[in-house]
């Protein structure tokens, strides 16, 4: 399999992991960074076209934010919004400790 | 009586117009259908009894002389459209047990036109997929098949095997990089993407913002019309949504393509492309000369980089798309030994290992010291992609091309290389990067008797035209061959 320019080591890998709050065992790392070389290797062609001068295409339509008047369009919905919640008491979410 | 799951669409609300059946029976007999072909895996949650009473309604709002533009319609759901009351999973585990208390607009326009809704369809896990092997409930199998169990074609695998088999009349769909018009080619049915913001995203669970968007998956062209009309409209709810007017689609699709110019563009041949491939681009080629339309030769120089740049583009808006599901406000939880912790159990056990990966590269693209040397550049080379159309669009009206490289293949084959698989989207994708409206028409069936697909791909807001090439292929093709029904 090609290497990529900027190859992702084991290293790399558990640390994009724990950027992306994802959890991976040690000893998946190797077969990971593996699969994600052979993608960015691939993906490294892009290296040969000219972009001097050309801007960035963020949208894939021509067209301005649109604006609205600032209020609530949608409030009062604090049950729905609950509905869904892992664990909820009194009208609150209820999350882990995160403050020791 | 005529078998009602054999009819299309426009058929079907001519009859009942006519009063030759009542919704409640044309329901019924796609709900008979639909539990006879479980085997195919189609649907994640059923929703029968809320079809039969969709369907009464409708027939009461019918005597009452109102009559929506789908009324009594039995159709399927991408289970990627939130429904009120109705789980949508999007095919994972973190959003198994979600039950949306709002309605999609694009399913809310449905509704409001007199939809049945039969229930939400299997997809590729958050759609990101093009064989619908990644959901977690199992992959779907396509009615067509070649002594073995084949795959419909992903994203939108359960939307195209619904209408195959004619479990529904029609079914949503959604297209970030092909997954409407390659699970369409896969089964013999027509799928289009319409432009990008033609369809509100509202409610439609996001993989990749700048790409993704809503359309049909149908048994015919004009068929394909009645739902996108519906589907479509101006929504002040999704920031992208144009705000433009539906046109008169269905119209379109019976017109003459006389003095169209379709381009044929020469770098839409692959290596390693099926010569039968090559030979039915070439026969609809011929079929629109013989049409009347004016062929031109075309160049999209930079068509090769299209898939790279969608598989950082893609990516890197999934990754920050997907990070909303952090196991807090709703989808599944599980407890680790800290916040952080909690985090990281909560959403590796709730995506499946294409979802991951993809987080992982985006994540990786979008990080310190690669964003320029990946997500940047991959940007700027967009914009080169959207050029070549810009500069086509000169010199031709449409373009045809191949939908896929390939006819439906095996289930649970084997692929170790990720970019193989990505492959499938070659001819797609690069309507999703321009933003372009683009369809697949079935055209042939190849030498195994497997469905084969044309894409026809048109300018920024010119379904009209595109559904007018679209029809006029279906027309020459003449593509009448359904699967035999070994499923019931």
């Amino acid at each position: 399999m090609a290497e990529p320019e900027h190859g992702v080591s084991r290293d790399d890998v558990k640390k994009i992991a724990r950027l992306a709050r994802l959890h991976v065992e040690d000893s998946q790392c190797g077969a990971i960074a593996d699969d994600l070389n052979g993608i960015l290797a691939w993906i490294e062609q892009l290296g040969e076209v000219n972009v001097e001068g050309v801007e960035p295409m963020t949208s894939a339509v021509d067209m301005r934010a649109p604006m609205r008047p600032d209020i609530v369009t949608a409030g009062g919905i604090r049950d729905q919004i609950l509905a869904n919640a892992p664990k909820a008491e009194d009208g609150f979410f209820v999350v882990p400790r995160s403050v020791e | 009586m005529t078998d009602l799951t054999k009819i299309t669409l426009a058929g079907a609300l001519d009859g009942l117009t006519a009063g030759d059946f009542s919704s409640v029976e044309l329901t019924d007999a796609h709900i008979e259908a639909c539990e006879a072909a479980s085997g195919l895996n189609a649907f994640i949650t059923p929703t029968f009894d809320l079809a039969r009473d969709q369907a009464k309604a409708s027939d009461e709002r019918r005597a009452s002389g109102t009559v929506g533009k789908l009324e009594g319609a039995p159709l399927g759901m991408k289970d990627l459209f939130c429904t009120e009351g109705v789980k949508s999973t999007a095919a994972s585990k973190i959003l198994g047990d979600f039950t949306p208390t709002y309605e999609s607009t694009v399913s809310a326009n449905m509704k409001a036109d007199g939809m049945v809704m039969l229930g939400k369809l299997n997809l590729d896990q958050f759609a990101m997929g093009s064989a619908n092997e990644t959901s977690f409930y199992g992959p779907v199998i396509n009615p067509w098949r070649n002594g073995e169990d084949l795959v419909p074609g992903g994203s939108s695998g359960g939307s195209a095997s619904a209408v195959a088999a004619g479990l529904c009349l029609g079914a949503t769909a959604t297209d970030t990089g092909g997954s409407i018009r390659q699970p369409a080619s896969f089964t013999g049915t027509v799928g289009i993407k319409p432009t990008y913001g033609r369809c509100s995203r509202y409610g439609i669970v996001a993989f990749a913002s700048s790409l993704d968007q809503a359309g049909p998956i149908a048994k015919t062209v004009e068929d394909a019309a009645i739902l996108l009309e519906s589907m479509a409209g101006y929504d002040p709810k999704d920031s992208t949504s144009l705000n433009e007017t539906v046109p008169d689609w269905r119209g379109a699709c019976g017109q003459s393509v006389k003095g169209l110019r379709v381009g044929v563009p020469k770098e839409y041949t692959i290596d390693g492309m099926p010569s039968e491939i090559e030979a039915l681009w070439q026969q609809g080629v011929d079929w629109m000369r013989d049409a009347g339309a004016e062929i031109v030769e075309v160049s999209l120089p930079h068509t090769k980089y299209a898939l790279p740049v969608y598989y950082v583009v893609a990516p890197a808006e999934a990754s920050s798309n997907l990070a909303r599901y952090d196991g807090m406000r709703y989808g599944l939880r599980v407890d680790g030994e800290n916040l952080a912790d909690t985090y990281e159990r909560t959403r590796t056990e709730g995506f499946g290992d294409e979802v991951r990966r993809r987080i992982m590269i985006g994540t990786y693209v979008l990080s310190a010291g690669y964003y320029d040397a990946y997500y940047l550049r991959a940007q700027k080379v967009r914009t080169k992609i959207a050029d070549d159309f810009r500069n086509a669009w000169d010199s031709c009206d449409v373009l045809l091309t191949p939908t896929a490289p390939s006819a439906a293949f095996p289930v649970g084959r084997k692929i170790n290389d990720p970019v193989q698989m990505y492959l499938n989207d070659v001819f797609t994708v690069t309507a999703n990067l321009a933003g372009l409206p683009g369809i697949s028409v079935p055209a042939a069936l190849d030498g195994n008797g497997l469905p084969l697909g044309l894409q026809v791909i048109g300018k920024a807001l010119d379904e009209s035209t595109v559904f007018k090439a679209a029809g006029a292929l279906e027309k020459a093709a003449g593509f009448t061959a359904k699967p035999e029904k070994w499923w019931a």
